[in-house]
């Protein structure tokens, strides 16, 4: 009996029946099922329709950026719907779980929920929808065939697919973590967290976290070598420039939350001391540093939004961008403050005046460089032909939110009324305040401006503004109640008030939760509406909003090599300079292209990592070994392969361009 | 670059009628991975200098560190670079067997500075200065050994690479292979550097 104990043990480590979280609790028994369902309907559909080779070939395995940008977008998506639920749970509680009435969601159940909330929605919905978007965009717009590493890339979103199937695993087996979204010791020290919620946060973002760097690195290679000739730095599209400063801010603070996350771990596994009440540790040494990490975080998201912005505003008003110098200046300025704002998260932890002073100063002074972006957009829309499509309602909504979201993080940039407002529910309207009206609106701004590119046909311009008004007006009845109760004192969370005159906060902050969840909902029947409706909204011309960058330039969508011929760029805008100049499209001279070819190294390294962080997570550590050396071998042997291209063939070139040609002439 | 399309000047060319050859991004590449890996190192230096008088009543560095034992190891990865420089210089003259002569040697001395360093944290360990005992000493051996995890990965590339030149010869992919672990191996001596100065030799003096 010892012996067989002890076997179970070295296989199954921390995991037992027990540890099946669909077990004991029917909420998430109902998802469960839920999953199983609709995950058995999704894999027989795809086996009954013989789908398999095809997403295997064409998909999974691709090189392609556009076709990876996509399945980014698809996994971003995907995680919404999580990180909602969760949303729409947590309000759905607070506005019930007054007095006498506990809610239906115990203290160490909703703990689990904010934290997948916050988890979710930055790194699985934020990060992968930014970078599916830059990934897409960015090297059509300097006129490159593909990235400057395209297997890096492929690599790059299995990790980051793999880091949410880890945190998706936390739901049903185990648990997560309960300590809040960035994880503080010495709550999430071994002591405080014994099990094993923080450990699938650490992991999940480790895995996740090496694609995101990669796919940094990977980015401003290509935008800093693979550009067209003739397209200098300051004639790059102001979104590629937006995305240069993002990835470099990548690059420059994902390692940090690598090496921090790191140490929390040797702290939870090893027993060292780095974040430990005693033997020397310093926990506010982690908030420190996740916070060195955290901040550029925001700036990674906000800065191609206002890159999306830019193209938007720009396309619809029929302008050239105003002030374009200094639009490129504001975003380099704020990439280098991001740096230097950190400290403001915590304000409370006693540093000093003096301190305080410099970084309360600091965060001030980065309103100055948005400040001139908000005025930029505005001037190009003054006495432009503006045209109201979706992207542009999107741009007018995020200009009025995003300036009140701006003020409110001026007030808690005052060290004084910071130590008011800290950790009240003023600081999460605020960040919901930027991040939905600024992020979130940006990218949904994005999906509508260049979905037409990706996939031959716009979206449905009737469910687009549904979407959009659902999501403005839910924001505010959602967010502005928060402001109030932040006002008033309440502190961030709290799963149940004793004080019933604050209740009627939180209904109003759910109805807003219930609008935008009808926002979203509008969003899904955009798409589906569109797919059907897709020979009316059909666009075979390629530059369906009469663009000014080189994405409009090719096909929708576009060819495997985007461009049959180099582009030469003259002038920013150019796109616009080349239909202005009388640019003709070639008929001639195509020669064979040079490619990269497709590899399943990606994907099976993805799942060797998924087995590596479960290993490690239960502490089975003969899986965590078996996979860490099967991860070694899987990459040695993929550098044995040095024959990584191919040429399309020039009669593949010459039908594809000669189609295009028909279709445009059927056009005109 | 290839000559842009026959222009007039009132009629700019719009586009490239040869293949367009963009410089390889892979130097570059490879370039900002080492900066990004300098950032973890740079956490990790900044962690040794906030926590590393942190003894917890436990030992010092004066009462721990042998500085003869660095010394010897310091120059065991000093002199690992300066091999690998000679290799490169044999890359570049196309000689396959010197240049796998000095790799050879170059890891010889990767695995020597390895050694030491196990036996280092063997003996502490074996004295009681765990990582665990006080946060000076967790600081101190995950510095240490992340560097020392890098080195031996460096050592896995570095027999990888023999085997693939010897198979493919001083082909230009191998010769970019060897660039690009010729930076890493470079950038793990200067990180050496900063360690011997700031934890052994500061440690030891104050």
């Amino acid at each position: 009996m010892f012996t067989n104990s002890n076997l179970m043990e070295f296989i199954f480590g921390r995991l037992s029946w027990s540890s099946l979280a669909f077990t004991h609790d029917p909420i998430i028994l109902m998802t469960f099922i839920a999953v199983v369902l609709g995950g058995g309907a999704v894999v027989g559909a795809v086996t009954y329709f013989r789908l398999w080779g095809y997403l295997w070939k064409e998909w999974f395995t691709s090189v392609d950026h556009k076709k990876i940008g996509i399945m980014y977008v698809v996994l971003s998506l995907i995680m919404l719907l999580r990180g909602f639920a969760d949303a729409v749970m947590m309000r759905t509680q607070q506005a019930v779980a007054f007095g006498a009435n506990e809610g239906y969601l115990p203290p160490h159940h909703y703990d689990q929920i904010f934290t997948a909330h916050g988890v979710i929605m930055i790194f699985f919905f934020a990060m992968p929808l930014v970078t599916g978007i830059m990934n897409y965009v960015v090297p059509l717009q300097i006129g490159a065939r593909d990235v400057s590493f395209p297997f890096l890339n492929n690599f790059s979103f299995w990790m980051t697919a793999a880091g949410a199937v880890v945190i998706m695993l936390s739901l049903f087996v185990g648990e997560f973590a309960r300590t809040g979204w960035l994880a503080y010791p010495p709550l999430s020290g071994a002591d405080y967290s014994p099990g094993v919620g923080v450990d699938y946060y650490i992991w999940g973002l480790q895995v996740a976290g090496v694609g995101t760097t990669l796919s940094g690195i990977n980015l401003i290679a290509t935008i800093v070598k693979m550009r067209a000739p003739g397209m200098t730095m300051m004639k790059m599209p102001i979104f590629t420039w937006t995305s240069l400063c993002t990835n470099v801010l990548i690059v420059a603070s994902f390692p940090i939350l690598t090496a921090t996350l790191v140490l929390l771990t040797l702290d939870r596994y090893v027993g060292t001391n780095f974040f430990t009440n005693d033997l020397g540790g310093n926990p506010m040494m982690y908030v420190n540093l996740i916070w060195i990490w955290g901040h550029p975080e925001v700036y990674i998201l906000i800065l191609p939004a206002f890159g999306i912005f830019s193209e938007v505003v720009s396309t619809y008003s029929g302008k050239r961008l105003f002030g374009y110098a200094s639009m490129v200046y504001a975003t380099v300025v704020i990439t280098i403050l991001s740096y230097l704002v950190w400290l403001h998260h915590f304000f409370t932890m006693g540093s000093g005046a003096s301190v305080n002073a410099f970084f309360g100063i600091t965060t001030m002074i980065i309103s100055i460089p948005t400040g001139a972006k908000i005025f930029n957009w505005l001037f190009t829309m003054y006495r432009g032909r503006i045209r109201y499509e979706v992207p542009m309602y999107w741009t007018v909504g995020f200009m009025v939110t995003f300036v009140i979201g701006g003020m409110t993080g001026v007030m808690l940039a005052v060290p004084p009324a910071d130590f008011v407002l800290h950790n009240s529910l003023f600081l999460i309207a605020h960040f919901h305040n930027v991040i939905i009206g600024g992020v979130v609106f940006g990218l949904l701004a994005g999906i509508n401006f260049w979905f037409p590119k990706a996939f031959g046909y716009k979206l449905d311009p009737f469910w687009g503004k549904m979407s959009f008004w659902f999501w403005l007006i839910g924001f505010y009845f959602a967010f502005m109640p928060l402001y109030v109760l932040g006002l008033m004192g309440v502190t961030r969370r709290v799963n149940h008030f004793d004080d019933s005159s604050l209740q009627i906060w939180f209904v109003i902050a759910a109805f807003g939760a219930f609008l935008i969840a009808l926002g979203i909902a509008s969003f899904i029947i955009q798409l589906v509406v569109s797919f059907l409706k897709r020979d009316q909204l059909r666009d075979l011309t390629g530059d369906p909003w009469d663009g000014r960058t080189l994405e409009w330039a090719t096909s929708s969508p576009p060819p495997e090599y985007n461009f049959a011929f180099t582009p030469v760029v003259h002038d920013h805008d150019s796109w616009y300079d080349m239909k202005k100049r009388g640019y003709v499209r070639p008929l001639e001279g195509f020669k064979p292209i040079h490619m990269p070819k497709n590899t399943g190294t990606g994907v099976i390294l993805s799942g060797l990592s998924v087995a590596l962080a479960f290993g490690l997570i239960w502490y089975m550590w003969w899986l965590a070994a078996l996979s860490f050396i099967g991860i070694l071998v899987v990459s040695i042997a993929h550098t044995f392969n040095y024959k990584r291209d191919y040429y399309i063939p020039v009669e593949t070139v010459v039908a594809t361009e000669n189609a295009r040609t028909k279709q445009l002439a059927e056009q005109a | 670059m290839s000559a842009p399309h026959t222009a007039s000047a009132d009629k700019p060319t719009f586009y490239l009628t040869e293949e367009h050859h963009p410089e390889n991004s892979t130097m570059l590449g490879f370039w900002i991975y080492l900066m990004s890996d300098c950032l973890m190192f740079a956490v990790l230096f900044a962690t040794y200098a906030v926590l590393g008088r942190s003894y917890a009543a436990g030992p010092s560095p004066a009462d721990l560190f042998d500085l003869n034992l660095v010394a010897i190891n310091t120059a065991m990865l000093l002199f690992s670079s300066i091999t690998y420089g000679f290799a490169m210089l044999r890359m570049e003259k196309g000689d396959k067997a010197g240049t796998l002569k000095w790799l050879a040697i170059t890891g010889v001395f990767g695995l020597a500075f390895l050694g030491i360093e196990l036996y280092e944290f063997h003996h502490l360990i074996h004295e009681g200065a765990t990582p665990q005992r006080s946060a000076f000493l967790s600081a101190f051996f995950t510095l240490v050994g992340t560097h020392g995890l890098h080195v031996t990965f460096g050592c896995i590339w570095l027999v990888t690479l023999m085997v693939q030149v010897s198979k493919h010869g001083l082909i230009e992919a191998n010769r970019r292979r060897l660039m690009c672990l010729s930076m890493f191996w470079h950038f793990l001596d200067v990180v050496w550097i900063g360690v011997f100065s700031l934890v052994y030799l500061i440690g030891v003096i104050g």
